[in-house]
């Protein structure tokens, strides 16, 4: 293992291995929250109880908040070694070439060349993602704990939420069109054969992810997806009565 | 035809260098871009001018020696080697940039020539291949399916002109060591050492100084043999397969009997 991070080679396998951890856990991530798009459902939405079923998941055996805590350090894990993993590479990379004569571009697409400025832009879209939606320290629109479904309808009514959330999943999709194939190279599963179809797949399975994404911040504020009804509305209410 | 050269000049590695501006006229359509070098340097001879250095040898396309960097291109806009460029591929009156392949593992010997003796390095560090010497073989001992033959060779036709290495944003040599790495892991030949081949070109490529992939692949749309950017595929996983092969030491010594 310390060999292997040694080199290039090696350092490249941790990235595409820790990659690929984070591109699973963003399937999951946005299966779960086409949950959202059921609707506020008459007194308990669909999401909130998803929401509930995955902090209580595994219990009694479990304690509660046992598996989210779980995927939770794995994801942090992952997170550091592709990100220490690459900022190493990249030092590497801009050694081996004088800087006053950038290579000339040739065919490289845009999304590899965005690599980088996509990756940081990502990382710091994350930090605003759980401060909003996890912790609730971003509490611009009224954020009640556990009624996930009433937080989503109140922060998507307001236009800058939304454009900052497809941004950032514009910015994944561009990120994952040149990273899921990269995996596949790097980790050395590519065949001649198949390298027209894995390019394919890894761009079917972008579009799928960003189209899954962004549904949820147009359709809550396209009105799409009604108001809340129940705890999380009335909180949400009171406090839109206090501002105005 | 008549063109304005820009070229870079530098007198020797530790110099600094700069681009120089020279005009040359009449020059024949059919003439190759070494042919209108060459052109150049007699006339900055007639001049008493230090002439331009440059490396070629064959002049046929075949042994990599070349080395121009043409309007940012490593060989030219035409994935051939530099010498099979000719003139009537610009157009008449254009500026032309001429530089020296840039990395920082091939120091500028002189102006357009570079040291590229990094990458003999990285063949050296593959090693020997087992074979018996003595007589010829007989026929079909050692039999070599056509599909293998051909990839091997696609791989094989890999000339070192480190081209490859010239157009990479970072630097990396890796098109050009997955070439070499593949050509002999895949023939029977090449087995003996298959597990240690890899792992030390790839070693010796990192402790040249050279990057890694990120697989932009434009190495591959410079390279004057087309070689794939597949082979980088097979030399990640020939490397990670010797990592997880026991290392030749683990192995018991060997005993005489």
């Amino acid at each position: 293992m310390v060999d292997l991070w040694k080199t290039t080679i090696g350092k490249k396998t941790f990235v595409a291995v820790s990659g690929s951890i984070l591109v699973a856990y963003l399937v999951l991530h946005m299966a779960g929250n086409l949950w959202s798009l059921a609707g506020p459902g008459s007194g308990e939405p669909q999401i909130d109880v998803y929401a509930e079923w995955l902090r209580t998941f595994g219990g009694p055996l479990i304690p509660e908040d046992g598996i989210l805590w779980a995927v939770r350090l794995i994801l942090l894990t992952a997170l550091i070694v592709h990100v220490v993993g690459v900022v190493q590479l990249k030092q590497r990379n801009r050694a081996a070439r004088p800087q006053a004569f950038p290579a000339r571009r040739i065919g490289r697409s845009w999304e590899s060349r965005l690599m980088m400025v996509s990756g940081t832009a990502i990382l710091a879209f994350l930090i605003f993602h759980i401060l909003q939606f996890t912790t609730l320290t971003i509490d611009v629109t009224p954020l009640t704990k556990g009624a996930i479904y009433a937080n989503l309808y109140n922060a998507f009514q307001e236009w800058y939420f939304v454009l900052i959330y497809l941004v950032a999943v514009v910015l994944v999709g561009a990120h994952l069109r040149h990273a899921l194939w990269s995996l596949f190279q790097t980790l050395g599963l590519d065949n001649p054969e198949r390298n027209r179809q894995i390019r394919t797949g890894a761009s079917v399975l972008t579009v799928i992810l960003v189209a899954g994404f962004a549904s949820v911040p147009i359709l809550f504020y396209s009105g799409a997806l009604g108001a809340p009804d129940g705890e999380g509305a009335q909180v949400a209410m009171t406090k839109e009565a206090g501002r105005s | 035809m008549n063109f304005t050269l820009e070229i870079w000049r530098q007198f020797d590695r530790e110099a600094g260098g700069e681009f120089e501006t020279h005009k040359v006229t009449g020059i024949d359509p059919e003439s190759s871009f070494l042919e209108m070098l060459d052109l150049l340097n007699a006339k900055l001879g007639r001049e008493r001018k230090r002439q331009v250095a440059f490396e070629s040898d064959c002049r046929e396309g075949i042994c990599g020696t070349c080395s121009l960097v043409i309007d940012g291109y490593p060989q030219g806009p035409k994935q051939v080697t530099a010498c099979q460029i000719y003139m009537r591929d610009f157009v008449d009156g254009a500026t032309i940039k001429v530089e020296p392949f840039r990395n920082n593992s091939f120091p500028v010997v002189r102006d357009l020539v570079v040291d590229r003796s990094a990458l003999d390095r990285v063949i050296q560090a593959g090693g020997y291949i087992s074979t018996t010497t003595g007589p010829q073989p007989d026929p079909n001992s050692m039999p070599i399916s056509p599909a293998v033959q051909k990839e091997a060779f696609d791989a094989a036709i890999c000339i070192g002109c480190g081209a490859c290495v010239a157009a990479c944003p970072n630097g990396s040599a890796m098109l050009f060591t997955g070439a070499k790495v593949k050509h002999l892991n895949l023939l029977p030949q090449g087995q003996p050492e298959r597990e240690t081949r890899a792992v030390n070109m790839v070693e010796q490529m990192d402790a040249e100084g050279f990057g890694g992939c990120t697989n932009y692949g434009e190495c591959a749309r410079v390279c004057p043999q087309e070689i794939s950017l597949d082979v980088i595929g097979m030399l990640n996983r020939e490397y990670r397969r010797g990592q997880l092969a026991e290392k030749p030491a683990d192995r018991a010594p060997m005993t005489t009997q």
